[in-house]
């Protein structure tokens, strides 16, 4: 009942959140001066490193990270083959990987940015009363002709958000209304929410959030 | 009678999320299986059925007029390259640069190792 009341509180609430949103903002603006003096159009993205104890959490990262930074405008390199391509040259760990230079990278790939992602949680969390999924990673996002840092972020979805909207406010409820349907037709139930995590951090249009890129129609805009 | 109340409040707080800040974004590609089948690949599924879902939806991409995402042709390249079919493979990749120019560099180190490794 208290929870009934506060979630329609809360729906009540959140549009004019949102709304003011747009305008003013609480955390302070990321200077995007470097990213946008860099002008990147095509994106490797790196093998994640994992500091989570689910082996299969990084693959699942890579696996749902084309679709934000395609989406956003970006040509990204395919993930799975560039895995391939570390691996023939015997790098086999994502620590490894992260420690290749940029110099090495852009003669590689011919990409003009790397994304380094490190995941943080994924799986079951501790840190609850229940038994939450939480899938929690940053990146960086790096130049690799200067190998200069352009932008970095952090974004984290949980399981719990489709029991409640009091974390990820609306926007948070809404996720959670697709994350349930998803979870409902696959076993693994970390999988989706690392998607909406990857959504999250890399999706252009968000505060603090990547840049468009030259194939959206929203490039340059910001 | 609350839910239904809550149902109503959230679509019209959906809305005007979805208006408030900035217009529905338009979705640049056809994703189809693709990212499904490259997490299927990290998994260790054999290339077969990747390679089946890939092909099947290509023509399905082209119904709706639509593109495939970066990557999608690259990968289907690289599954044939894994059962053999290099001849394939090559046209894919060939396919991914036209459709992506960025792509050229990567996937002409890629065709010049299969030259070097591969009699074609």
């Amino acid at each position: 009942m208290m929870l009934k009341k506060f979630a329609k509180l809360a729906l009540c609430l959140a549009p004019a959140a949102l709304m003011a949103g747009c305008a003013t903002q609480k955390a302070a603006p990321f200077d995007y001066s470097a990213f946008k003096a860099a002008k990147p159009a095509s994106i490797v993205v790196l093998p994640p490193v994992n500091n989570s104890p689910e082996v299969v959490a990084p693959y699942s990262v890579l696996a749902q990270v084309s679709y934000p930074l395609a989406e956003a405008g970006y040509y990204v390199l395919p993930v799975a083959l560039v895995d391939e391509t570390f691996k023939q040259n015997g790098l086999t760990t994502a620590a490894d990987i992260h420690a290749v230079s940029t110099g090495k990278l852009r003669q590689i790939f011919g990409a003009d940015a790397a994304l380094y992602v490190t995941i943080k949680d994924y799986g079951s969390s501790y840190t609850v009363v229940r038994s939450d999924i939480i899938v929690t990673a940053s990146a960086r996002l790096v130049d690799l002709k200067t190998g200069a840092e352009l932008w970095n972020g952090t974004a984290s979805a949980s399981s719990a958000e489709q029991n409640n909207n009091s974390g990820g406010g609306l926007v948070g409820a809404l996720v959670a209304a697709a994350v349930k349907q998803i979870i409902a037709s696959t076993t693994d139930a970390s999988h989706p929410i690392a998607g909406v995590a990857s959504q999250r951090l890399l999706a252009a249009g968000r505060y603090n959030g990547m840049l468009y890129g030259p194939r959206s129609d929203h490039y340059a805009t910001q | 009678m609350m839910n239904s109340k809550l149902a109503l409040a959230a679509g019209l707080a959906a809305s005007a999320v979805l208006t408030g800040c900035a217009s529905k974004p338009q979705i640049l590609y056809q994703w189809e299986g693709y990212q499904p089948q490259v997490y299927q690949h990290f998994k260790g599924e054999s290339p077969e059925q990747p390679i089946a879902v890939l092909e099947k939806d290509l023509p399905v991409i082209s119904a709706k007029g639509g593109k495939a995402p970066p990557g999608y042709h690259a990968h289907l390249g690289y599954l044939y390259s894994l059962t053999g079919r290099n001849g394939q493979m090559v046209a894919q990749f060939e396919d991914e640069k036209k459709l992506f120019p960025e792509s050229a560099a990567y996937m002409d180190f890629l065709l010049k190792n299969v030259k070097k490794g591969a009699p074609q």
